[in-house]
């Protein structure tokens, strides 16, 4: 009965074209804003902000990335491993090259290093389509993957070949390394993560936004409309690795402290990949909700083994939590194929009539 | 939006497109074999020939997505080999598809502003912010297409998943979204293909008024023939990729090569 449009008339087409046009979206974003910003560093444990919080924002702002290439242009890729690890080697690079520039500038930096990979391998996107144009993202992969190993250059030759995080400072506080406060690294992370997202929510709902979903529906048409399609492609491509670099810069130097190259792998990839299609292809807050999701629960699951009391050694529980997860997204796309933000827009298409449906 | 035209017209202009000696082939196939014809400004020109006659592929030529193997296509008085699809759109070459093709994800009022693709500057850095220019423009161009919704009388579906309209109204909407372009000459393959009577002559209302509103030249692949009588000022007929006829509707009526071809001739 509370979220309710009636009588919320819109006199101009400003007000008609506004991201949230309805006012309880709006009061309900706000809250949003402000439990996360306020409220979580205030009142959360470490625990929950740098093991649940910090992790759940990196993962959103990857899935976004990928979101834009497979949920709103159609171009299925699975190199994103591989396009969150040229930004966080890039910005490792620049920071231990200029190590007086802030950090957070060399984190938006970075992105654009794996903007400019993503392009490239996003060439061939032009002529192949689909499972095949999936395959040749691949080889972005393997290939990443091996430069990430083979070339020492990129660790500045140090002996254990992972990205150690240097301590750098943000007005006299540390932001990045060991000494840096969970509380502080989230709330750089946090920032972070709501200007990109304000951004491609502008991308998506403008022009561009459109002339990307008309590729994905059917690229004939947007080709004879005078959508130019290679030029469309290559920019999803290029703002898709953007926030894929960023978001794994971010991953490197708010969360691990430290990473070997093995974090950028296949592996990462997929995971990305299961949390846009469980979130919602083509959907920016399904990303949250793909995160949330999967990130979110093998963890709670976790807790509910020791809530229980179960004594299982925690190999058990891993495996146990593999498998419930597993039979959890089975469960999710036979209910609901197009996601997490289908389930979330039905949702609130039956709050607006409740309780009356008829 | 160019001020409806309230003098009387005479019914043909200039030529505005000329096709002349086009052929076309698939490896072995000749699809379009040295067909010639024009379209003048501001009339209604038929394209009618029995099944795989050639009349799709000889607008997929026209606006760029086939590339004929010979022949010329003259378009504003530019005359080149090929067409490509961008150079098409940007000269003011619209189409719709005999199979519906919406961008079926997005709502009826954001297909037919992805016709206005072509009509938007604002650099991308506008568009990050969604604020000042950016949005002035979006709104420009909305009220344009609000114009559109209200010609075509779609104002309730404009929030609509095109995906779940039916299919008199898809084609409605696809209509629309080739106004959008604001075009010099608008290609309608086969607008009335699969609907019944009452939508045949919604359509056809709708066909006549874009003439007649924004004085669009139209070129249609139509195989109703009443609807083609009626509505056209000229037509070509083609059959097995040959031009066999072209004239008034009454001429090609009469025509005895046009009616072999549909009837059959015994031999």
């Amino acid at each position: 009965m509370l979220y309710r449009e009636a009588g919320q008339f819109k006199t101009s087409y400003v007000a008609d074209q506004a991201i949230f046009p309805i006012r309880q979206d709006r009061i309900g974003l706000a809250v949003i804003l402000i439990a996360a910003f306020v409220g979580v560093p205030l009142f959360g444990s470490d625990f929950f902000i740098s093991a649940v919080m910090v992790p759940l924002l990196v993962f959103s702002l990857a899935a976004i990335g990928l979101n834009i290439l497979t949920g709103y242009t159609g171009l299925l890729s699975l190199g994103t491993g591989g396009f969150m690890g040229v930004g966080a080697f890039a910005c490792y690079k620049l920071t231990t090259v200029f190590p007086d520039v802030n950090i957070i500038i060399w984190v938006l930096v970075s992105g654009f290093f794996s903007c400019g990979i993503g392009i490239l391998f996003g060439l061939p996107s032009l002529r192949i389509k689909g499972f095949y144009l999936a395959v040749a993202t691949l080889s972005a992969q393997f290939f990443l993957d091996w430069a990430f190993v083979r070339i020492p250059w990129l660790v500045n030759n140090n002996t254990s070949g992972a990205i150690e995080v240097p301590t750098r400072t943000l007005l006299g506080i540390p932001v990045t390394g060991p000494t840096a406060q969970p509380e502080v690294r989230y709330l750089v992370i946090l920032s972070v993560v709501t200007l990109l997202t304000v951004i491609a929510s502008n991308l998506v709902h403008g022009r561009i936004g459109r002339s990307w979903m008309a590729v994905r529906d059917m690229d004939l048409a947007a080709e004879l409309m005078g959508i130019r399609l290679y030029r469309t492609k290559l920019l999803a491509f290029a703002v898709s690795s953007y926030y894929c670099g960023v978001a794994g810069a971010l991953m490197v130097f708010f969360w691990y402290g430290s990473a070997e190259p093995a974090v950028f792998g296949i592996d990462q990839s997929f995971f990305i990949l299961f949390m846009v299609i469980i979130g919602g292809l083509g959907s920016l807050v399904g990303s949250f909700f793909g995160a949330a999701l999967i990130y979110g629960m093998p963890i709670i699951l976790k807790g509910v083994v020791a809530m229980v009391g179960l004594q299982i050694t925690p190999a058990t529980v891993e495996h146990l939590t593999f498998m419930t997860v597993g039979a959890l997204i089975i469960l999710f796309l036979i209910i609901e194929p197009a996601g997490l933000a289908r389930l979330w827009q039905i949702g609130k298409q039956k709050l607006r009539v409740w309780p009356f449906p008829y | 939006m160019r001020a409806p035209d309230d003098t009387p017209k005479s019914r043909t202009g200039d030529v505005l497109l000329s096709v002349e000696d086009v052929s076309l082939a698939f490896g072995g196939v000749k699809a379009i074999n040295g067909v010639s014809f024009d379209i003048r400004q501001g009339e209604i020109r038929a394209i009618i020939g029995p099944n795989g006659a050639g009349k799709t592929s000889m607008l997929n030529v026209i606006n760029g997505f086939y590339h004929p193997q010979q022949g010329r296509i003259t378009f504003k008085g530019r005359t080149r080999a090929k067409m490509r699809p961008y150079e098409a759109a940007a000269g003011g070459i619209a189409r719709t598809f005999q199979n519906v093709a919406l961008f079926r994800g997005m709502s009826a009022l954001d297909n037919i502003m992805a016709g206005r693709t072509l009509k938007m500057k604002r650099s991308m850095f506008w568009h990050l912010l969604r604020f000042g220019p950016a949005m002035r423009e979006e709104v420009e161009h909305r009220h344009f297409v609000e114009e559109i919704i209200d010609f075509l009388k779609i104002q309730e579906i404009r929030r609509t998943p095109v995906g779940r309209l039916p299919y008199g109204l898809q084609k409605r909407v696809e209509l629309g979204r080739a106004l959008a372009m604001e075009p010099e000459l608008l290609l309608l393959d086969e607008p009335m293909a699969g609907m019944n009577l009452e939508e045949k002559e919604d359509m056809s209302r709708f066909i006549l008024d874009v003439n007649d509103y924004y004085g669009t030249t139209i070129a249609l692949i139509e195989h109703d023939m009443g609807v083609v009588m009626d509505l056209s000022d000229r037509v070509v007929v083609l059959d097995h990729g040959l031009k066999i006829a072209d004239g008034t509707p009454a001429e090609v009526m009469k025509n005895q090569a046009v009616i072999d071809a549909y009837l059959g001739v015994s031999h």
